[in-house]
C-alpha cells in the first residue's frame, strides 16, 4: 500500500506523459504480484467497491476528531479525503500497514457494518500519504492524471525492459489492449506474458477491443502530397467513433478510447446478432436524418438508460469499415477489399440498426475542396480521405488517413480551470480556461463562458465538481481530461497569454466527453491560423 | 505584592509589541529607537533600527543582509546572559528556527514573558536547538497551527528526493527554498544523507552560506549554477530561491524536476498551486504537535499568538485551561516561506 501511496503521490504531482510512463514502469517493474496487478487497475479505473462511499469517510472524522478543527482545517485542504488523511489522530497500534491485496480483498468481502473499523484500523496503521491513497481508493477517482491507455504504454515498456536480452519480438501497447479486455485484476497472466514467463494470454473469443486506425487532420501542406486516384472519400459524421465487437464469447460496445460503453447503448447490443467486428460512426438517427451532436450527448456516460431516452434518442451506427468477419481477421487487406467485404456482408445480414457510410465520388482534388466547402448539414464534420491500398493499421499510420475538417476555426482543447461565474449563474462552474497541447504539456490559449445550453451548463458543472484536482479560491483546476471543441472568428498574437496566442470570440461549440485529452489539438494548429 | 501581569507592561501596537520597563520593541516592523530581534528573516528583522540587541549570529546575519541598515548600534548577546535594560530584565535563549534564532525573555516585578519568535522542534544540525522557558506569558507563532500540519522526519523527505534523482538521471532536481535557513539545512541534511557531490545554487544563496561557514557550519562543496553549463548540471541538485525556479533562470536547467521544501507541501493543492513535481515537507517552524507540546512544556497559564491560525490553537489550549489571545500582528510571515 506504501509503494502504491507513493506511486499515486508522484503521478499527481508529475507533468509529463514521458515522466509519468517512467513511474508507472518502475513501479511495474519494483512490485510484486498481485500488488502491481491490482495497482493497475486501480489506476485504469477497473477496481470498483460497492459498499464503501464517502459517507463513511466523514462519519469516521467526525467521531475521531473535533468539529471545530475539523471544520478549520477542511476550510484550509478543501478536500474532504486529505483532510481526513492529514488531519487523523492515530491510535497506538501495533498492526502493521495493510497491504494493497489485503485491502481489495477486505473491501469486496467485508460486509458493510464491519467496514468502518475496519477502514478506522487501517487509518490509524499507515501515514498520511497512504491514508490519502487508501480513502481515494475506497471513494473511487485517483485524480492522479493516469489513464487505462498510459498504464498499458508504460507496461509496453517495461515488457521492453525484461525482455531486452532475448530475440523475442517488442509488445507494443497495440498488442496489449488487444487482449485486455479479456483479463481481470490483478493480470497474472499479463505480467506473466510481458515478462516472457508465458505465452501471449490468448482472449480467444473473448470480445476484446482492437486499437482503431486513427486519421490525421489534413494541413495545407498535405494536400500536394495526395493522389486522388487511390484515395477513398467519405463524408466525416459527427457522433462518436465506435467498435462493435460480437464473438461466441459476447457482444461489446466500445468507444475509441477502448471504454466499453454497451451499457448505454443496449439497442445497438441487441442488433448485433451476427459474429463480427465493425468500425463505425454512432449517431442519433430519426426518420432517416442524423439529429445534431448535442443529441447524442443526452445518450453518454451513462450506466444505464431508460425507456423514454431511448425512445426521444434513437441512436444508429453508420458503418465504415470492417476488422473481423466471423473469425477472420480482414484487417490485412486493403481498404477497397475491406470496403467490398463490409458491403457483402451487410446485403447479408441487414442488421437492425445500421447503415453503410456512403463513398463519395470525385475525380480531382478540386472536386473533394468544394464539396468540403458545400457540406453544410450539421451532421457533417468535413470529410474523410483514405488511402485505397492501405491495410487496416492500428495507432495512427502517417499518410494513410485524414481527416479534412469544414470549419478551420474550431479547435479540441482541454478544460483546464473553471471560475464561478456571476448573477444568474453565480451558483454554477461557468468560466472555463482551455488549453492546446505544446510538447507534452498543456498551455492555456483563452476561456470562454458562453456558447453551451442551460443543460450542457449544468453537465460542465457536476463534471468539474466531481473532477476537480486544486482549487484556488472561486476557481478550481481540474482533471485534463475533458475535451472542448472551442469554435471563435480569429487568432492573433499575443503577449499577454502564456500561450502567444489570443483567440477573438471564443465560445464552447460542443463537448467531447468522448474524445481523449491527448487527441486534443496542439498549439501549432492554432498558430497556423494566425494572419502573417 | 502580586507580580502585575505582563498585559499591562507588554503591548501590541501598530510598530510591533513593546516593552515599556525596558523601552524596547521587539521585532518592530518600521524603525524604532531601540529594538530586541528575535531572527535575521526580513519580516522580523527589518532596517532602519537606531540600537539593536541581538544574538551574535543574528547581527552577523543582519549586517551581511541590511548593511548599514543592521542597526547603528548593535549590541550582541549570548545564550542566557541577563541584560538589565531600564526597569526589566531580558535574556535570550535558542528558538531552533535558523541559524541565531532567538527566544526573548523578559522579567518585571516576578513576573516573566517569553516571545518566542518563529521557532520548530525538529532537529537541525545547523542551529542551537529550542529551550524551553518556564513563563506566565508565553508568545507564540501559529503558522501551522492547524491539527493537518504535522511535519514527518526530514529525513524520509530527503530520501524521497534522492530516489527521484535515481529515478531521473538525465533530469536537474531543482530545489526551491529560501535563502537563510531552509537552503543550509537543505544542504546539511542532504550531507548527512550521504549526498557528498556538489551542491549548485542560485547566485542570492551564497552569502548566507558563507556566514553559516563561518559559524562552524560546514556545508560541503558548494557551486555556483548560474554558470555552469547545462549538462553539467545533469543528475546534480540545484538549490534556487522560489521565485527564480518559475523564471527564465530556470531555463539553464536540464529538464528540471521542480522541487519546494516547505510545510505548506503537506496540502496538496498548495503543492499543486506553485507547479512543484516533487513537494518535500521540511518546515522551519513548529507544527501542530511541537505547537501544543511547548505550551505544554513551558507551562503558561496564558498564550498569546502573534500571527498564523490562532483560532484553532487558541480553541484547542482553551480546552486545557490556557488562555489564548490573539494579538493579530501584522507583516510577519512574508519571507521565509514556511
Amino acid at each position: 500500500m506504501i509503494a502504491f501511496a507513493t506511486l499515486l503521490e508522484r503521478l499527481l504531482f508529475t507533468q509529463g506523459r514521458n515522466d509519468k510512463i517512467r513511474l508507472l514502469r518502475q513501479f511495474f517493474e519494483t512490485q510484486p504480484d498481485p500488488d502491481r496487478g491490482l495497482a493497475l487497475a486501480a489506476i485504469a479505473g477497473e477496481l470498483h467497491f460497492a459498499t464503501a462511499k464517502a459517507g463513511l469517510i466523514r462519519d469516521l472524522a467526525a467521531a475521531r476528531t473535533d468539529p471545530t478543527l475539523f471544520a478549520l482545517s477542511y476550510d484550509f485542504v478543501g478536500d474532504l479525503a486529505e483532510t481526513v488523511a492529514l488531519i487523523w489522530p492515530g491510535a497506538a497500534t501495533n498492526a502493521p500497514p495493510p497491504s494493497l491485496p489485503e485491502v481489495v480483498e477486505a473491501l469486496n468481502l467485508t460486509p458493510k457494518p464491519r467496514l468502518p473499523a475496519l477502514v478506522a484500523g487501517w487509518l490509524d496503521a499507515t501515514d498520511a500519504g497512504t491514508r490519502l491513497a487508501l480513502l481515494k481508493l475506497i471513494t473511487g477517482g485517483l485524480r492522479v492524471g493516469a489513464t487505462g491507455r498510459l498504464a498499458r504504454v508504460a507496461l509496453a515498456e517495461f515488457s521492453q525492459g525484461r525482455a531486452a536480452a532475448d530475440a523475442s519480438p517488442r509488445i507494443l501497447p497495440d498488442d496489449i489492449e488487444e487482449v485486455w479486455h479479456s483479463l481481470a485484476p490483478p493480470y497474472l497472466p499479463l505480467f506473466a506474458w510481458l515478462e516472457g514467463h508465458a505465452d501471449r494470454p490468448d482472449p480467444a473469443t473473448a470480445p476484446v477491443f482492437r486499437p482503431p486506425m486513427l486519421a490525421h487532420p489534413l494541413e495545407p501542406e498535405d494536400i500536394p502530397t495526395l493522389t486522388p486516384a487511390i484515395l477513398r472519400a467519405e463524408w466525416k459524421w459527427d457522433g462518436i467513433r465506435v467498435q462493435l465487437v460480437a464473438t461466441p464469447g459476447g457482444r461489446r460496445l466500445y468507444s475509441r478510447g477502448a471504454e466499453d460503453i454497451s451499457a448505454a447503448f443496449p439497442e445497438i447490443l441487441e442488433a448485433m446478432n451476427f459474429e463480427a467486428v465493425l468500425d463505425g460512426e454512432l449517431l442519433v438517427i430519426r426518420g432517416g436524418t442524423v439529429a445534431p451532436f448535442a443529441d447524442l450527448q443526452q445518450r453518454l456516460n451513462r450506466k444505464t438508460v431508460t425507456a423514454k431516452l431511448l425512445a426521444d434518442h434513437p441512436v444508429a451506427v453508420r458503418l465504415y469499415d470492417q476488422l473481423f468477419d466471423g473469425a477472420e481477421d480482414l484487417r490485412p487487406l486493403p481498404f477497397d477489399a475491406r470496403r467490398a467485404r463490409l458491403e457483402a456482408w451487410f446485403a447479408r445480414t441487414s442488421p437492425a440498426r445500421m447503415d453503410l457510410s456512403e463513398l463519395i465520388p470525385f475525380a480531382t482534388l478540386e472536386d473533394l475542396a468544394a464539396l468540403r466547402a458545400t457540406a453544410r448539414e450539421a451532421a457533417i464534420e468535413g470529410l474523410m480521405l483514405k488511402d485505397a491500398t492501405s491495410p487496416y493499421l492500428p495507432g495512427r499510420p502517417k499518410g494513410k488517413w485524414w481527416k479534412w475538417k469544414r470549419d478551420p476555426l474550431t479547435l479540441d482543447a482541454v478544460l483546464l480551470y473553471a471560475q464561478r461565474g456571476h448573477g444568474k449563474r453565480s451558483g454554477s462552474y461557468s468560466d472555463y480556461t482551455f488549453g492546446l497541447w505544446k510538447g507534452d504539456e498543456l498551455v492555456p490559449v483563452g476561456k470562454a463562458y458562453f456558447g453551451f445550453t442551460d443543460a450542457e451548463l449544468a453537465w460542465l458543472d457536476r463534471w468539474i465538481r466531481n473532477h476537480t484536482t486544486a482549487r484556488f479560491g472561486p476557481v478550481r483546476e481540474v482533471e485534463k481530461s475533458l475535451v472542448l471543441e472551442v469554435a471563435f472568428d480569429g487568432a492573433q498574437r499575443s503577449t499577454r497569454h502564456k500561450s502567444g496566442v489570443a483567440l477573438r470570440f471564443p465560445r464552447i461549440s460542443r463537448l467531447r466527453p468522448d474524445k481523449p485529452a491527448a487527441e486534443a489539438d496542439r498549439l501549432e494548429a492554432l498558430e497556423r491560423l494566425i494572419p502573417k | 505584592m502580586t507580580a502585575p501581569h505582563p498585559d499591562t507592561w507588554l503591548t501590541p501596537l501598530p510598530a510591533g509589541l513593546y516593552c515599556a520597563p525596558a523601552d524596547v520593541f521587539i521585532d518592530p516592523v518600521r524603525p524604532v529607537p531601540r529594538a530586541v530581534i528575535t531572527h535575521a528573516h526580513s519580516d522580523h528583522a527589518r532596517p532602519g533600527h537606531e540600537a539593536v540587541l541581538a544574538s551574535p549570529a543574528t547581527l552577523a546575519l543582519m549586517r551581511a543582509r541590511l548593511g548599514d541598515g543592521a542597526g547603528r548600534s548593535q549590541q550582541p548577546l549570548a545564550w542566557g546572559e541577563r541584560l538589565t535594560v531600564g526597569d526589566a530584565t531580558l535574556f535570550l535563549q535558542p528558538a531552533g528556527h535558523v541559524l541565531g534564532s532567538a527566544q526573548v525573555a523578559i522579567e518585571y516585578r516576578g513576573a516573566r514573558a517569553v516571545i518566542s519568535g518563529d521557532y520548530k522542534r525538529q532537529p537541525d544540525v545547523t542551529c542551537d536547538p529550542f529551550t524551553p522557558i518556564p513563563c506566565d506569558v508565553f508568545v507564540t507563532e501559529a503558522t501551522f497551527a492547524l491539527p493537518v500540519f504535522r511535519h514527518p522526519p526530514a529525513a524520509g523527505e530527503i530520501a524521497k528526493l534522492l530516489a527521484s534523482v535515481r529515478l531521473f538521471p538525465e533530469r536537474t532536481h531543482v530545489i526551491g527554498c529560501y535563502s537563510l535557513g531552509k537552503t543550509q539545512r537543505l544542504i546539511a541534511l542532504l550531507r548527512q544523507a550521504g549526498w557528498d557531490e556538489p551542491i549548485y545554487m542560485h547566485g542570492a544563496l551564497a552569502p548566507m552560506c558563507a556566514i553559516y561557514e563561518a559559524h562552524g557550519i560546514p556545508l560541503g562543496e558548494l557551486r555556483p549554477a548560474t554558470v555552469a553549463a547545462k549538462k553539467d548540471l545533469v543528475g546534480r541538485i540545484v538549490l534556487a530561491p522560489p521565485s527564480a525556479i518559475a523564471d527564465h533562470w530556470a531555463r539553464r536547467l536540464a529538464e528540471p524536476v521542480v522541487c519546494m521544501a516547505s510545510g505548506w507541501m503537506r496540502v496538496r493543492q498548495r503543492a499543486k498551486q506553485g507547479g512543484v513535481e516533487l513537494p518535500l515537507v521540511i518546515s522551519d517552524h513548529a507544527d501542530w504537535q511541537e505547537l501544543n507540546r511547548t505550551i505544554d512544556e513551558v507551562g503558561a497559564p496564558e498564550v498569546w499568538v502573534t500571527h498564523g491560525s490562532e483560532d484553532a490553537l487558541i480553541h484547542e489550549i482553551a480546552k486545557r485551561g490556557i488562555r489564548g489571545r490573539p494579538l493579530r500582528l501584522i507583516g510577519y510571515g512574508e519571507e521565509d516561506g514556511s
